[in-house]
């Protein structure tokens, strides 16, 4: 597998004795687009900024195309697009002049047509002779994807590219992502926001605690999402599931108080769960009350990230079998 | 691209966007200095000076124009350096110039060439305005070219660490008004070590701006306080010291990296 960024063992730790990162692993695949999530302070902003070179590791390695980001920072760099989370710009600027300033910084040459095809893009072009500070913070935010752009990235680094962004901006730019993994770019993009994973990704790493909990295909963990669990909560208990009921993946629970059913919700030939209960009644088995229960992605996520310390065997999973 | 040795690109680019910053205040950043040594030759030059006695037998209009354009060149360099690289730091900025493909001395030559540019610009219209008020001619023009220029340099280079290490505009302004104010206001610009008693002579000696205004001073009459080739030596060896505390800056991404 081709993967253009490979992060092995990077750890962060700061003079004050915070460790930021744990020994991550990670590999990004060419062309993919890949969703760090976790918590504010997770660390995904670190990992972030050591790739970039906002930041110096404390361990580890990183490579990106196969160049070292320290001894070979000129070539990382140049592949490098970088979109911070804050809204840092050069107020006096104007939006075009700032773009191109981007694009030199890092060494292209001078290219009026590409420039005008990103604000374009980002619908940035009838405010190009505007200084930065007469725009709106939305506004903004697309200035800073165009900077992040103008020196045509290979990969295109977003952090929180959706924090406090309203929902016509926040559409725009997911169709900018798509648009832009058409043209072969790599997208790594870190959010809080679980539909933003479901929404764009192709994998989702889960960060929390500076340790990298999972990295899964975004189908695979949306699998795990589609399964539900219905619980029956019996009149009386019951001491083994009857042998009507055993086409039904069941089981018992709370003493037999509860039978649980688990289906999942998005196979095709529905839920059985209707069917499940008049063959329920049936048998004369009666119940006070139904619920059910979906696993989201959001309980894979809360149940990792408040797994507290984790056991050992978790650390550092790798998603590179794919 | 990537094999590319140097990034004259990136390069050019910050000392556009710098050039660019100064350019937006052209009229006061260039009018102030201009109309503080405008002040200094009608009080020094014509009121006070034609009563003054000639020093070494030059007028004192005369003997104070080199002193002052070294004044304003100091301050114009320390704050112009300072604030440049405070500022993205400040607005936070700085995260481009971090990511981008750019090796630390590439980025100093930007920063540091780009604010001694302006203050070279600052330094020789003074040196023009000088003669709207004073007769004054120089013996070694190009060494006083050179003399500027090394100036310059070094204190850019100066107001850059200063402009890193500072974590406030309070600190920004700190060290130039505390610390290098009295030292050029007593670095000899308007009189000669000669002419002090004894103890503040020997002190004086340790103030290195002396030298610089000996020296440059030298460009223009030939004579300075101290000999030409100490001059030069602390200029080499600020130069160095700067350069070395700016190798030293990127080596540990002091106050740039976390």
């Amino acid at each position: 597998m081709s993967s253009v960024i490979s992060v092995r063992g990077l750890g962060k730790s700061y003079a004050s004795g915070h460790v930021a990162l744990h020994s991550v692993d990670l590999d990004i695949e060419e062309g993919e687009i890949f969703a760090l999530l976790g918590p504010n302070g997770a660390g995904k902003t670190t990992l972030i900024s050591i790739i970039c070179g906002l930041v110096t590791s404390s361990s580890g390695q990183v490579l990106v195309g196969g160049h070292d980001i320290i001894h070979d920072y000129r070539a990382t760099r140049e592949a490098i697009g970088l979109v911070p989370q804050e809204l840092h710009t050069d107020s006096f600027e104007k939006v075009i002049s700032t773009v191109r300033f981007s694009r030199g910084l890092f060494g292209k040459p001078r290219d009026d047509a590409y420039i005008e095809k990103i604000l374009r893009d980002l619908t940035l072009w009838d405010k190009r002779d505007a200084k930065i500070m007469e725009l709106s913070g939305g506004m903004k935010r697309r200035v800073m994807i165009a900077k992040a752009l103008a020196h045509e990235p290979r990969i295109l680094f977003l952090d929180e590219p959706t924090a406090g962004v309203d929902v016509e901006l926040r559409k725009d730019m997911w169709r900018l992502v798509r648009r832009l993994r058409e043209t072969g770019v790599t997208i790594i993009l870190t959010t809080h926001y679980i539909e933003e994973a479901e929404e764009m990704a192709d994998r989702v790493g889960v960060i929390s605690k500076g340790r990298l909990m999972l990295v899964e295909d975004k189908d695979a963990l949306m699998h795990k999402l589609g399964s539900k669990t219905l619980t029956i909560h019996l009149e009386t208990p019951l001491a083994t599931i009857p042998a009507e009921l055993s086409r039904w993946n069941l089981n018992l629970k709370s003493e037999g108080g509860d039978l649980e059913y688990l289906f999942d919700a998005r196979s095709g030939e529905g839920s059985g769960v209707s069917a499940l209960l008049r063959e329920v009644d049936t048998l004369g088995i009666g119940y006070t009350d139904l619920s059910t229960r979906q696993s989201s992605l959001e309980d894979i996520f809360v149940g990792l990230v408040h797994a507290g310390d984790v056991p050992a065997g978790t650390e550092g999973v790798e998603g590179e079998k794919a | 691209m990537s094999g590319a040795a140097v990034n004259w690109r990136g390069i050019a680019a910050i000392y556009r966007f710098e050039l660019h910053r100064f350019g937006r205040t052209f009229w006061t950043s260039l009018m102030t200095p201009v109309i503080t040594t405008s002040l200094y030759f009608i009080v020094f030059g014509s009121a006070i000076g034609s009563r003054m006695a000639e020093i070494d037998g030059i007028p004192y209009g005369a003997f104070i124009v080199p002193g002052l354009i070294m004044l304003s060149m100091l301050q114009e360099s320390i704050f112009n350096a300072s604030f440049g690289i405070y500022m993205p730091k400040w607005t936070g900025t700085i995260y481009e110039i971090l990511s981008a493909p750019l090796s630390p001395l590439e980025t100093v030559i930007a920063y540091v060439g780009a604010a001694a540019s302006k203050s070279m610009i600052v330094g020789l219209v003074i040196f023009a305005t000088a003669h709207l008020f004073v007769d004054v001619e120089v013996l070694h023009p190009l060494m006083m070219l050179a003399f500027m220029a090394v100036i310059a340099i070094s204190f850019c280079l100066f107001g850059f660490i200063l402009g890193i290490w500072a974590q406030s505009f309070e600190q920004l302004q700190f060290v130039p008004l505390l610390v290098i104010m009295p030292m050029t206001f007593l670095g000899g610009a308007f009189y000669t070590i000669t002419m002090l008693p004894d103890p503040w002579r020997t002190i004086t000696l340790f103030n290195p701006v002396i030298y610089l205004i000996s020296g440059f001073r030298w460009t223009f009459f030939g004579q300075g306080d101290v000999a030409i080739g100490i001059s030069l030596s602390v200029i080499a060896a600020m130069l160095l010291a700067c350069t070395g505390m700016v190798i030293w800056v990127f080596r540990t991404g002091y106050r740039l990296k976390k």
